[in-house]
């Protein structure tokens, strides 16, 4: 049986960018075409920082997309990144999480590679007594392993499949690098530590939730109660032209000035409550953004953290359509005090797998993929905000951002 | 006194120690399986140091932690956070803590111990439970003046790399 062509089998809600199906999350077929279109296409992926690999032969195992790669610093000070699948039988060969080598050796037939991903050495290459091995045609330059475009800014590495991706500075935009840069200003990075978690929903879910002020004011009681987070506050959801990054904003206020209107708006504010130790939310200004906290979403699988003086990076490993793995690797400054230090650290006690309000995101959005996996319905309603058909909004209580990316990816998914 | 003796009153101290907090960490366990957790704090003094980390960045001297508390005041304002302001679905979340062991008494009294840990979760649509974390306490305990011991120190190094879409409950 001919089977219908893909865009046949899968064709978008008449509503239009207002509704979202269900099998944009839960299709194994779809995942494969991101895969293939996105993780694999046109995009610039963060698989790493400099500061992880400060060293030369220093590497750490990581991903684009789904598909394993390797990042390492080679003798010329030079990042490179290539699969992590040795061109003989396909083995994973790099194991450890990091580490520092002279050279890659595959441990299942000892093929070497050298820290470029270059083919360095095959046993028996010539056989053995002047029987089998290699045919005389055998050229190792054709056989090292996959190598990916790999470009750098102020200490985030990017790798990408596509020969046709551009520059990473007009990937991101003048106003995404203007937010970029505002973390990763080339102040020398110092790694912190990471944290990884599987997160039991369909990965574009977690740019959605990053691209949804309207949640962060309703279901983050913490935020809310302790004034980082109000409807009310100055704040903004920016998107770039084309739809792809955005920027969650938002300035801190003193929760005291939460009118008694929008407090009745939301169940989840606690009058009253305090902190024993109010040091968790001191914003200490140390950078050049009128905002205290950013959330910045890298089409399509990092997003930059600046929760105050908490910074961090999220890189997203999708592992199928219902579930993805999150890596965070969280960073200070070089020049940070042993107190900067510390408060970024008791900071961090908002992010993460428990953190007050990274808990709360992960638990939302299993419980999203869970009502489309166990129930019927067919779409969701993405519908706040109908003045801003897509892009950049001034008010929170928008999902014109989530419009926004479903456009650029139906274009790229050719949906 | 001879060295024989200082050896057998040290083993003999040490034992003590040992099931002093064996008897601790089974009311900490039951606070955080079935308790208020509100009442947890109350394992720890007031300047005690708190953190539960993956052991890839305790074998890096990676500082960060999943949770990370520098006081008891801090300790407070997470159980409050969790009990009172946090969303999360429902479910039952099982401690053990065996192989105790105290591998040192300071001349302060500081009791230094390690022990295993593993959690158990479960939730209402994974009825059959799974491990949540497996790992190690690294403990420094210190001996109130009514002969309670309390934690000074805790710090929660999980093998199980990968925490399974959020960790709810401290350690």
């Amino acid at each position: 049986m001919k089977m219908l062509p893909i865009d046949k089998r899968y064709v978008w809600p008449a509503a239009g960018l207002e509704r979202v199906p269900d099998w944009a999350y839960t299709s194994q077929e779809i995942y494969d075409r991101e895969v293939e279109r996105i993780f694999h296409g046109p995009t610039w992926n963060y698989v790493g920082l400099d500061a992880e690999v400060p060293d030369a032969g220093d590497f750490v195992r990581s991903y684009v997309g789904p598909t394993p790669v390797v990042m390492v610093r080679d003798e010329e000070g030079e990042i490179n990144v290539f699969e992590n699948r040795c061109s003989h039988r396909a083995a994973e060969f790099c194991r450890e999480l990091r580490g520092n080598t002279d050279e890659f050796v595959c441990p299942y037939h000892q093929w070497s590679y050298d820290l470029k991903g270059n083919l360095s050495g095959v046993p028996f290459r010539r056989g053995v007594n002047g029987e089998g091995g290699m045919g005389p045609d055998f050229r190792p330059e054709n056989h090292g392993v996959k190598k990916l475009h790999v470009t750098r800014h102020n200490g985030a590495v990017f790798a990408s499949f596509s020969d046709a991706v551009e520059p990473l500075e007009d990937y991101l935009g003048e106003e995404m690098l203007s937010d970029f840069e505002a973390v990763f200003s080339g102040r020398k990075l110092r790694v912190l530590g990471h944290y990884r978690h599987t997160l039991s929903g369909n990965w574009k879910l977690y740019p959605e939730n990053l691209k949804d002020p309207y949640h962060a004011t309703l279901l983050h009681t913490f935020l809310v109660t302790f004034g980082l987070l109000v409807a009310g506050n100055k704040s903004a959801m920016i998107v770039d032209p084309k739809g792809r990054h955005s920027t969650m904003a938002s300035a801190k206020s003193d929760g005291t000035a939460v009118s008694e209107e929008n407090k009745a708006e939301m169940r989840a504010y606690r009058d009253g409550l305090a902190l024993a130790d109010p040091r968790l939310m001191d914003f200490i200004p140390e950078f050049d953004s009128p905002w205290s906290v950013t959330m910045q979403v890298v089409w399509p699988g990092l997003i930059v953290q600046r929760e105050m003086n908490t910074l961090g990076v999220r890189q997203i490993v999708p592992n199928g359509p219902n579930e993805f793995t999150m890596v965070w690797t969280m960073f200070g400054y070089e020049d940070d005090d042993e107190e900067m230090t510390r408060h970024r650290l008791r900071q961090g006690n908002l992010m993460g797998p428990a953190g007050f309000l990274g808990l709360e995101d992960n638990e939302a959005i299993k419980f999203v993929q869970d009502g489309m996996l166990n129930s019927t319905g067919g779409e969701h309603l993405v519908v706040l905000d109908p003045k801003v058909p897509a892009g950049t909004s001034n008010t929170l209580i928008s999902e014109a951002a989530i419009r926004a990316m479903y456009k650029h990816w139906r274009q790229e998914m050719g949906l | 006194m001879s060295v024989t003796e200082t050896r057998a009153d040290d083993a003999a101290l040490r034992r003590a120690a040992r099931l002093d907090i064996e008897d601790f960490n089974a009311a900490y366990c039951a606070v955080l399986d079935d308790g208020n957790l509100e009442d947890w704090p109350e394992f720890f003094t007031e300047d005690a140091f708190y953190n539960v980390t993956s052991r890839e960045n305790f074998d890096h001297d990676r500082p960060v932690g999943l949770v990370y508390c520098e006081n008891k005041a801090m300790l407070q304002d997470r159980a409050l956070a969790i009990a009172k302001t946090s969303m999360f679905g429902p479910r039952y979340l099982r401690h053990y803590i065996t192989n105790t062991q105290v591998t040192g008494i300071e001349a302060d009294g500081t009791i230094c111990a390690l022990a295993n840990y593993i959690l158990v979760e479960t939730l209402a649509e994974l009825p059959e439970g799974r491990l949540h974390q497996a790992g190690r306490l690294i403990d420094r305990f210190r001996r109130q003046e009514d002969g309670r011991v309390l934690l000074s120190s805790r710090i929660a190094v999980y093998d199980t790399l990968l925490v399974h879409n959020a960790l709810v409950l401290p350690i």
